[in-house]
């Protein structure tokens, strides 16, 4: 692909670009003509959308580590798990290793999804700390990470259905299960409605940018 | 490099829609490159930031549908199967896809209903769509009837698919499992490791692109 020359934006152009199909049509234009998918320059509601998902996001978080991830009955104790009093428990154990991927997995990892969506959010909305290419990598990174979150769904799922040994053993789910996916899900919502686009316009003042000199694709003027 | 103004915007003839239609936009960052000569193409990637744009095989098409076929059938395979059990105390306890969903029954009703979409439902749904939008396009006949909504809604469900997750829990959960009891995989186990790998090349096997092209009418 050629990437010569000064490359200008959709935007910049005076065309709208589709997310669906990367076909350009002019401005104005309201579905795409290849795709049949709607057309936005930018998405203007896309910061309202990540900040409602995201304090939804976080205000099921609370509740998923208040209360029991799991229930385990055994023939002589019945103890619930909080997330965090869980790898505390495992860690008092002697198992390390597992109490820290819990703790990264469960606690670190979600912090740190609500932090870097914060942070892009409002980079976009008061000038950024982090270069373009930075804030990307952190966009896709939150964006690839955000679905594996639900594994601890499912496995609090495949323990409680495995684990049921009549009187010996049996783990159930407790409530912070829903909480927990509920929470995996807005924050995927979230991060969804992030218009990654936003992220470049920042770009050396690339909204200024005069469109006369220079027009990179030739075919345009013919 | 030409000069002027743009002119493109102002010109609304069927000569540029005809040009447009040779550019595309990075859906990430929105940068426009003019699309370059398919054939001799390998991939095409965003120069600002390296979102895969375009990346053509030959034959895709067939692949992708022989492979969709595969995940749906071992998907259906395996929900009949036990993929863990568990023994202790002379007491064995099997789990499948369905009573793994159904663990969540009673208070959690809704969960249950998600975990079974995320799992099984969407995955599948995800692939009949492939299948349905692809299958008259390989043959060279013209898109089914609503192709592109077909595939626009396929496209949409892509993060909802969670069949490869559930794998991984399958491992994380024989992990935490196996110092209390004796853990054995099942038939279905094995199957979800060869899910895995398939969801994986069916994914780098698409170019969203070429298949917008052809639904294009």
């Amino acid at each position: 692909m050629e990437v010569a020359g000064d490359l200008r934006t959709a935007r910049e152009m005076g065309l709208v670009a589709c997310r669906q199909c990367m076909r350009v049509s002019p401005r104005g234009a309201e579905t795409c003509p290849r795709c049949g998918g709607a057309l936005a320059s930018r998405d203007e509601t896309s910061l309202q959308k990540v900040w409602a998902w995201w304090l939804l996001g976080l205000a099921c978080y609370v509740p998923a580590n208040l209360y029991p991830m799991l229930e385990t009955r055994t023939l002589v104790s019945t103890q619930s798990d909080t997330i965090v009093g869980g790898a505390i428990d495992l860690a008092h154990h002697g198992a390390y290793g597992v109490a820290a991927i819990i703790l990264i997995a469960s606690v670190a990892i979600p912090m740190a999804k609500f932090i870097a969506l914060a942070g892009l959010a409002l980079g976009v909305r008061y000038g950024p700390q982090l270069s373009e290419a930075r804030r990307h990598l952190l966009y896709e990174v939150v964006e690839y990470i955000g679905r594996w979150s639900m594994i601890d769904v499912f496995v609090v799922a495949i323990l409680s259905s495995l684990v049921q040994l009549q009187a010996l053993a049996s783990i159930t789910p407790g409530r912070a299960s829903l909480f927990f996916a509920l929470s995996v899900i807005f924050t995927m919502l979230s991060a969804r409605s992030f218009d990654s686009r936003l992220i470049w316009d920042s770009d050396s003042g690339a909204q200024e940018h005069s469109p006369a000199p220079g027009q990179p694709q030739e075919d345009l003027t013919a | 490099m030409a000069t002027g103004p743009q002119t493109a915007t102002t010109a609304d003839s069927g000569a540029a829609s005809a040009a447009l239609d040779r550019l595309i936009a990075c859906p990430t960052c929105d940068l426009v490159y003019t699309v370059p000569d398919l054939a001799s193409l390998d991939r095409a990637v965003c120069a600002r930031c390296h979102t895969v744009l375009i990346a053509p095989r030959r034959k895709a098409g067939k692949q992708l549908i022989a492979l969709a076929l595969t995940v749906l059938i071992l998907i259906v395979a395996a929900c009949l199967f036990p993929f863990l059990s568990i023994g202790a105390g002379g007491v064995t306890q099997n789990a499948s896809i369905l009573s793994t969903a159904l663990a969540f029954s009673g208070t959690f009703s809704i969960l249950s209903v998600a975990v079974l979409f995320f799992i099984v439902v969407i995955p599948a749904a995800r692939l009949c769509l492939l299948i349905y939008v692809l299958t008259p396009i390989i043959r060279d006949k013209p898109p089914a009837p609503f192709a592109r909504d077909a595939f626009a809604l396929s496209e949409a469900l892509l993060p909802w698919a969670m069949a490869e997750i559930f794998a991984i829990g399958c491992a994380v959960a024989l992990v935490k499992l196996s110092d209390m009891a004796d853990v054995v995989f099942g038939p279905a186990a094995w199957i979800f490791a060869i899910l895995v790998v398939l969801v994986v090349a069916t994914d780098s096997l698409m170019c969203r692109y070429s298949i917008w092209k052809s639904l294009e009418t």
